[in-house]
């Protein structure tokens, strides 16, 4: 990805499986949220292809140039750094959002309100609410977005992306800002919805959060991925060391 | 109450009006006489005029801030509209009241009064439609009269050169207006807030300009004379009964708008609306065709537009540019504005009031437009959200319950 005369992101290879937490991590300005917004669309890659392999085949689809609302309905649901909820919107109305691109109704179900479109919509209900339930904001389904703590407006955006239903949840920084409570509470609701076999690409800098849920770890700066391995891997690989503390200097 | 401090800020504020309105207030030149009259005791007036204001306001912040007792009740009473909407048998004696009142105004009110009436629905409906673009999508349109032209201009073209009536041309007028809403939404996809407000604004005035000056397709300046007035079944209508004919469609008009809009307002479309007026990012990342959403919203805005432009085309049976100038666009969007945006019920009583205010104020019609800025500048600053404003409808949903269906509709969204 090259902004202008700037390569932001050069040569960095990721995968996820299925059922996997997999993290993204690196110091400030490594390129990682430009890594995210350039699989989910909001970026064009200079070079370089996005696949997924949906279920039930074996087929890869290539995610490239396609607008950010088509990515989502290929499967890749992401959170945002800063959280971007639709704050006079409930909090129920904001998962129900989620479920839009697996809905269909549109104007004239909409005006005559058929039995496809009633049925539809009790679909939607049911399962953002259910939704609701598993990430425990449900007792809050009817304030408004904005009324809601810092962390529960955290976990209402994993429920948001969690409703369309994506093979690969991408987390941006989900802990920022928590305190040691909330982030404790996020690392049970992170593990409880890979349990369920949902992939998980995560970028954080908690190292405590990131150590006690990722599989595996890429670790990247200036761009460029300096390392991958399981979570005791990277923490003995000296690039990642040298990459946060700085080079020891020889007395 | 009111400290040292304030009564200090207040005399220099009421100077400081003073210095503003010196010219106008106070010097007055005659030119033929040549002499300069200096009328030093409107500046007094002035003074104590604004100082009076001035303590006012103070004293109402002052009151607002200390006895949050009262302000409750206040904000009680604001939502007495939504209290009565909510319960289920004051809405339907509301509803009731508000048909009889309809049904029977035309039989004690004069002609005049049915004409002003209607005049007053056809905003109502325009007001809705813009509801859609500005209120539920957050477009915010500055050209909306455009709309209402091509629907106006449909008719009257249609019926001179083809002889087309009204109830052929009506569907055909909202499909103009549409396909026009759609070709202005293309190039205006990327745009947003104010950028997208000088293009609209443009867009409108392009309308008006082009039917202004291309004579051979639309006469011009001098307009369109003897439009045929709405038929029933063949029936011919003396101009009264024309009149009272043209009220009922559109009381019928306005009741079918409403439905519509709530419905739509409620539905899959409707929040994809809201989302994306809420923010467009986040909107876009949750699978909504960015697009889509908003070109659906300015061609069915300006579909309503298209319907009351034939409307009025038909009920006038004349037209010509003059009747779509900035202005109108600006009234329907102060309407919205005033009424509360994304508001049904606000929004037609910012119809009704914006509307028939002036013609009732006939004695004050001078002072019209300054009373208009006024009555805005007063909204902005004391309810901003609007005369009532959107609650949004509240599901209630009980687990195990399979009629889930049923119990979700708990209350309207007004």
């Amino acid at each position: 990805m090259d902004f202008g005369g700037i390569r932001a992101l050069d040569s960095l290879d990721l995968d996820v499986s299925s059922g996997e937490i997999v993290a993204l991590i690196g110091p400030n300005g490594a390129g990682k949220t430009t890594f995210f917004n350039c699989i989910t669309g909001i970026y064009t890659p200079t070079s370089g292809d996005v696949f997924i392999t949906p279920p039930n085949s074996t087929k890869n689809v290539s995610l490239k140039g396609l607008k950010p609302n088509q990515v989502t309905e290929k499967g890749l649901a992401r959170t945002f750094q800063n959280i971007r909820l639709f704050p006079k919107m409930t909090v129920l109305e904001n998962v129900m959002i989620g479920r839009h691109c697996r809905t269909k109704a549109f104007i004239f179900g909409a005006i005559f309100r058929t039995a496809a479109t009633r049925k539809e919509e009790v679909d939607i209900l049911e399962t953002s609410y259910s939704i609701l339930e598993k990430v425990g904001l449900a007792e809050f389904a009817n304030e408004f977005a904005d009324n809601l703590p810092y962390g529960d407006q955290r976990r209402l955006e994993i429920a948001r992306a969690l409703a369309t239903e994506p093979l690969l949840l991408l987390l941006d920084e989900p802990a920022a800002g928590m305190n040691p409570q909330e982030t404790i509470e996020l690392d049970r609701l992170i593990k409880e919805i890979s349990n369920d076999g949902q992939a998980i690409l995560l970028i954080e800098h908690d190292m405590q959060l990131v150590m006690s849920l990722s599989d595996r770890i890429f670790v990247m700066d200036y761009g460029k991925k300096i390392a991958q391995g399981t979570p005791a891997e990277i923490r003995e690989n000296p690039a990642v060391i040298k990459a946060y503390l700085g080079e020891e200097v020889d007395a | 109450m009111v400290s040292l401090k304030d009564l200090k800020k207040g005399v220099l504020t009421s100077l400081w009006f003073v210095f503003l309105t010196f010219p106008i207030m106070v010097i007055q030149v005659d030119p033929i006489e040549r002499t300069v009259q200096w009328r030093w005791h409107n500046a007094l007036y002035m003074a104590i005029g604004t100082f009076c204001v001035y303590l006012l306001v103070k004293y109402y912040q002052h009151r607002k801030e200390n006895q949050t007792t009262d302000n409750d009740k206040k904000e009680q009473t604001a939502t007495l509209i939504h209290r009565i909407i909510e319960n289920k048998v004051q809405r339907n004696i509301l509803i009731g009241v508000i048909a009889t009142i309809a049904a029977l105004f035309p039989h004690f009110f004069s002609v005049y009064q049915t004409n002003v009436m209607t005049t007053a629905l056809m905003y109502v409906v325009l007001g809705l439609g813009l509801n859609i673009v500005v209120g539920l999508a957050g477009l915010l349109d500055l050209g909306f009269v455009a709309f209402y032209a091509v629907g106006a201009y449909t008719y009257a073209l249609l019926n001179l050169h083809f002889g087309l009536g009204f109830w052929t041309v009506l569907p055909l007028g909202g499909l103009f207006a549409a396909i026009f809403g759609i070709l202005l939404g293309f190039p205006v996809l990327r745009l947003r807030g104010d950028y997208l407000a000088i293009v609209t604004l443009g867009f409108g005035e392009i309308i008006r300009l082009v039917l202004e000056n291309w004579g051979e397709f639309s006469k011009g300046p001098s307009g369109i004379a003897n439009i045929s007035r709405p038929g029933f079944f063949g029936m011919e209508f003396g101009l009264e009964q024309s009149i009272l004919y043209t009220y009922y469609l559109m009381i019928l008009f306005v009741i079918v708008t409403i439905f519509v809009v709530n419905r739509l307002q409620d539905s899959r479309l409707g929040r994809a609306w809201i989302a994306l007026r809420e923010d467009e990012i986040a909107c876009q990342a949750m699978g909504i065709d960015k697009r889509k959403t908003k070109l659906v919203a300015f061609s069915l805005g300006a579909f309503w537009a298209g319907i009351v432009g034939v409307m009025f085309a038909a009920k006038t049976t004349f037209i010509n540019p003059a009747s779509f100038t900035f202005l109108e666009s600006a009234i329907i969007l102060s309407i919205v504005v005033l009424g509360g945006m994304g508001s049904i019920i606000g929004v037609i009583f910012g119809a009704l009031i914006l509307i028939l205010m002036p013609e009732y104020l006939r004695a004050l019609s001078e002072y019209r437009m300054l009373a208009f800025g006024g009555i805005l500048v007063c909204m902005m600053i004391f309810r901003p959200q609007g005369l009532i404003s959107n609650i949004r409808r509240i599901y209630k949903f009980e687990k195990n319950n399979k009629k889930a269906g049923k119990s979700e509709i708990s209350s309207a969204t007004k």
